[in-house]
């Protein structure tokens, strides 16, 4: 409410008939109207410009045959069809479930973990600075650097792992990319999940901890029954923009095994970038990437749905 | 950000450009700058100088040269197509032109090089021909070219007890590698310092791999394994430059991957899944982690910068046909179709392309080989100096072993194809076999 909805609002004594009144002003009528249209606007007009419009685009490019040099021709469903019947686009998508799969739970758990050391343990803001540190590094360089320390033959950690006395380890062969280009967003992403669950658990009055604890509940117990089912809407946030990010997963793959060895790390993203800019295929890529959209789209929903995020555990509070 | 602002100012400039050219004759007026980019930081220095000689000998242009990694310059520079902001002459490829050519986004210099009566026999014989297209016109002037030779670790090769002229004269065949794998193994090392040709070898525990291994090579090879197949009676194609049919399935070629691929099986070279969790051939080599490597000439000098090694070259062992085999490839310089300023544009092409850059300048870094035959030779005398005997890529050359690059359209599809069966097996996840399919996947593209 503004004041100048309050200004306006008609001043009867109780317990007298309102005299009918002229229709309120315009501007009543509008109310907040035209201030949350001013402060959406910058928003909005980014939105339109830069997601709505290209998704619009994007969505007409999936129907034509275009290699951005030359003007697109329209095709139909053809791209569609083809997709269907596209082993790469399958085994991307296997791929990229494969990576969502283990950086979620990777990533949450950890996140969770810290989260509750920071909340019981500390109020140190230069440890909470210390845990958001590889977020703050970027992409790219997090997966070199790492990508260096993992080498097989030159890499510090192997260096660490033959000293051990077990064998050197290819982290970045066949079998082990996946989960190790998960190991590292996690290690890049932990920081900031843990400080938006941290934001969750703050939220929570101390008053429930207190009541729990004289009801005589072990701290597992508590953790279980009133901090989890408390912080579901923070998680459910969490969880739906760190699916979404998993999903679009692509800088550490471009930097570091560029889809390899054979197909092992194609994730979606990744076969879509490469056939747009380095096989012109942007008419494909555009269908692929409009296919993309309704699963995420999808999943986000569910994801809602099934947890509720609208609504908090918390009344009367 | 300083390279931001440069982009930047090279914008306003361009756009500045385009407004000049609303007046007809505008290029002989006011100073015109000639917006240059190309990939290799190594290069830019010498360019830089030829630039600046540009400049001294008509001063009305100016060269502004911008560099961009191999890995984002094609996308950057698709992208300026696009948005209307490609480079006025950029460095091109032969995997990449054939493309640019057919979309229209680069100018065919065919007038200009009559108009000005360029002298195509300068250059060592064939480079020039890889600059014309399908289309029978000619896109590039060649500005260098480049072999493939075995460089190998001095000090490693002395322990081994192996002769540096043993590694002038070594042979191989598909059938048991000849004295190359025989080399190949008496360098490999376990780590209880049994060596490949020794009994008691531990395959599976190998301090020093006798042959370094960059990739699978997807359908390329250059430096992997196309001076084995094509000293084998080998070629990519039914013809070259733009093939119709490509011969990844040919038993000639089958047979020469499966014995390079048994070097890995050996423990001769690493697996797959080292070479992809390495950060490169190269550092690998200089942690003396490889004794020998196969190189193109390009990074010569990148291998005697690294510190704590020694190194030497050897040429590509003789094959089956009693030859050696080199790929011949090389660079030119593309004019983009969009050009503000095309007669600017090819001047610098030309000035590239001329002994005044390529012979007084390039040959003198010793970076690169430059085209121009006399400027070859120079070149050679300035890696001499440096400490460096390029003889065994240049030996290719006057022998007449080189073959040039394939020249193919959809080059990036057959790319996705071969990486993906190469790679499967280069790690033994597939059969050579798999090529059939392959091949015809590829020459369904041409279909």
């Amino acid at each position: 409410m503004t004041s100048d909805t309050v200004r306006a609002a008609p001043r009867t004594p109780p317990g007298t008939v309102p005299e009918p009144t002229p229709p309120p002003p315009l501007r009543r009528r509008l109310g907040d109207l035209p201030v949350a249209v001013l402060f959406v606007l910058p928003a909005a007009i980014g939105f339109a410009l830069f997601y709505l419009w290209p998704a619009v685009r994007g969505a007409y490019l999936s129907l034509t045959r275009y290699n951005v040099l030359t003007p697109p021709r329209f095709i139909g469903l053809e791209n569609y069809e083809k997709l269907f019947g596209d082993r790469l686009f399958w085994n991307a998508l296997k791929v990229t479930a494969e990576y969502v799969v283990l950086n979620i739970v990777s990533q949450t758990v950890i996140s969770m973990l810290l989260a509750v050391l920071l909340y019981r343990l500390t109020k140190s803001m230069v440890v909470r600075g210390i845990v958001l540190l590889p977020y703050l590094v970027a992409n790219v360089v997090v997966a070199l650097v790492w990508f260096w320390m993992l080498d097989f033959q030159l890499g510090v950690v192997n260096n660490v792992i033959e000293w051990l006395g077990f064998d050197r380890v290819a982290f970045f062969g066949s079998d082990l990319a996946i989960p190790t280009i998960a190991g590292i967003n996690t290690w890049r992403h932990m920081g900031y999940t843990a400080l938006l669950i941290f934001a969750g658990l703050q939220m929570i009055p101390p008053s429930v901890y207190e009541a729990a604890a004289i009801d005589g509940a072990s701290e597992w117990r508590t953790f279980w029954r009133v901090t989890l089912p408390l912080l579901r809407p923070v998680m459910a946030l969490v969880m739906v923009l760190s699916v979404i990010g998993s999903f679009q997963v692509f800088d550490t793959i471009a930097v570091t095994t560029s889809g390899g060895p054979i197909n092992a790390t194609r994730v979606i993203y990744f076969y879509i970038y490469d056939l747009a800019f380095n096989r012109f295929n942007f008419g494909y890529a555009a269908a692929l990437s409009s296919v993309l959209f309704v699963l995420l789209a999808g999943i986000a929903y569910v994801q809602l749905r099934l947890s509720r995020a609208g609504e908090s555990d918390l009344r009367g509070s | 950000m300083k390279r931001c602002l440069a982009v930047a100012g090279a914008a306003v400039l361009l756009l500045s450009g385009c407004g000049a050219q609303e007046e007809p004759e505008q290029a002989a007026a006011g100073p015109v700058t000639i917006d240059y980019w190309l990939w290799d930081t190594a290069q830019q220095p010498q360019y830089q100088a030829c630039a600046d000689a540009f400049h001294k000998a008509n001063p009305q242009y100016t060269v502004k040269i911008t560099q961009y990694g191999w890995d984002d310059y094609w996308n950057t520079l698709t992208t300026a197509f696009v948005s209307g902001t490609a480079p006025d002459v950029f460095v091109g490829h032969l995997s990449r032109y054939p493309e640019l050519a057919a979309q229209g986004q680069i100018l065919p210099l065919d007038e200009y090089v009559t108009k000005d009566k360029v002298d195509l026999s300068i250059y060592q014989d064939g480079l020039a021909d890889l600059w014309v297209a399908k289309d029978g016109k000619r896109y590039g002037l060649p500005k260098d070219f480049d072999t493939v030779a075995v460089i190998y670790n001095t000090d490693l090769l002395k322990k081994a007890g192996i002769k540096p002229e043993e590694m002038a004269e070594l042979s191989w065949n598909p059938q048991d590698g000849g004295t190359y794998e025989k080399v190949i193994a008496r360098l490999t090392v376990d780590k209880n310092g049994k060596r490949g040709d020794e009994p008691g070898f531990d395959k599976k525990n190998v301090a020093t791999y006798g042959l370094g291994l960059n990739g699978s090579g997807a359908g390329f090879g250059q430096t992997e394994w196309s001076m084995y197949a094509m000293s084998n009676g080998w070629q990519y194609g039914d013809k070259n430059p733009w093939p119709t049919t490509f011969n990844y399935a040919d038993p000639k070629f089958k047979e020469t991957i499966k014995w390079f691929t048994s070097l890995i099986d050996k423990g001769y070279m690493p697996t797959m899944d080292i070479v992809s969790s390495g950060v490169g051939q190269i550092d690998a080599y200089g942690a003396g982690k490889y004794a020998m490597v196969t190189e193109g000439s390009w990074n010569t000098k990148t291998y005697w910068n690294l510190k704590g090694v020694k190194s030497a070259l050897a040429p590509t062992p003789i094959g089956p046909t009693g030859k050696r085999a080199s790929l011949f490839n090389g660079l030119a310089d593309n004019i983009s179709a969009t050009s503000d300023n095309p007669d600017a544009a090819w001047a610098w092409v030309k000035f590239l392309g001329s002994p005044a850059c390529q012979e007084d300048i390039v040959a003198k870094e010793a970076i690169v080989f430059p085209a121009i035959k006399t400027a070859t030779v120079k070149a050679e005398q300035a890696f001499k100096d440096a400490g460096i005997d390029v003889k065994p890529f240049t030996m290719h050359v006057e022998q007449g072993t080189t073959h040039l690059a394939p020249i193919a359209e959809h080059w990036a599809d057959i790319t996705a194809t071969m990486t993906e069966t190469m790679d499967a097996i280069f790690s033994f996840k597939a059969d050579v076999n798999s090529l059939d399919q392959a091949n015809a996947t590829v020459n369904g593209l041409f279909g």
